[in-house]
């Protein structure tokens, strides 16, 4: 399944709602694509909604660390909402875990950008 | 266009039954350096190991590990170059299920990958795909191949009655 990617405005944080598989090719391409698209945008405050995003590899996790720090670098934030449990287990044992802000609830998650 | 140059598959009698756990069998594979190569192979090996009884947890697992050794063939090993090749090898024996993955790269030594762990590499965008196959499987190693590329050579125990192989929970 590919990755179908859409955004939403929850107050001044754009909420990108992603579903499907991030992986090597079109999907991680995607993914960036939306991210600076956003950036360019002077959209700085994003929310990645992974709650349909059941599958991530190495290329994807490359994806949203390169996301992540584009954000940061423009003064920006990227968090994440709603892990399913195989992308949670995936970034414990990557440490990212820790690198990530990540919430399981969107209004709080919201509200933590201010 | 398939991603496939050749495709050999030799099974055992064995194997037209619902597990596949009586008797060594063998199937391998030529694939192209393109990205479909990725999905493919998973998808193979896959249904692979559903076919050995592995359950749902080990076969994501397994796939996992298949996807990211091609995807390490075909970026590092073969540099995305469309002429090389990778080859990929299934091996059911009474124990384990064993997976190489060849490429015709000039090869690398284990001691040389970066730990993805480290403080100063948790931010980078790549080197993750050595860890996770490692993390996931239950044996692993890189060795130089016939074709002068690396082989990655990963294997997991065929599971129990449960369906799920001894190091089911991965993340070493």
């Amino acid at each position: 399944m590919s990755l179908r990617a859409t955004h939403r405005d929850a107050g001044p944080v754009t909420v990108v709602d992603l579903s499907g598989r991030i992986t090597l090719g079109d999907s991680s391409a995607l993914l960036r694509k939306t991210i600076r698209t956003l950036l360019d945008d002077q959209r700085r405050k994003i929310l990645l909604n992974l709650a349909d995003v059941d599958y991530i590899d190495s290329s994807g996790i490359g994806e949203l660390v390169s996301g992540f720090t584009a954000v940061k670098n423009q003064g920006g934030d990227l968090k994440l909402l709603q892990l399913t449990k195989k992308v949670r287990d995936l970034l414990q044992i990557t440490k990212l875990y820790t690198v990530f802000d990540i919430y399981s609830d969107e209004s709080s998650a919201v509200r933590s950008f201010n | 266009m398939l991603p496939i140059v050749a495709f050999t598959l030799w099974l055992s009698r064995a194997a037209t039954s619902r597990k596949m756990t009586a008797g060594a069998k063998h199937l391998e594979i030529t694939l192209e350096t393109q990205v479909e190569s990725v999905n493919l192979a998973e998808e193979m090996c896959l249904r692979v190991a559903e076919a050995a009884g592995f359950g749902e947890d080990d076969c994501y697992r397994i796939g996992m590990s298949v996807r990211e050794g091609v995807i390490n063939a075909f970026h590092y090993g073969n540099q995305e170059r469309p002429e090389k090749k990778i080859y990929l090898a299934v091996d059911i024996t009474a124990e384990k299920l064993i997976i190489h993955v060849l490429d015709e790269g000039t090869g690398f030594t284990l001691a040389d990958v970066p730990d993805p762990l480290a403080e100063e590499n948790l931010l980078s965008t790549s080197g993750r795909g050595i860890f996770l196959m490692r993390a996931f499987m239950d044996e692993f190693d890189v060795v130089q191949g016939r074709t002068g590329g690396a082989e990655i050579v990963m294997s997991k125990r065929l599971p129990g009655p449960g369906g799920n192989s001894e190091n089911g929970k991965g993340g070493r």
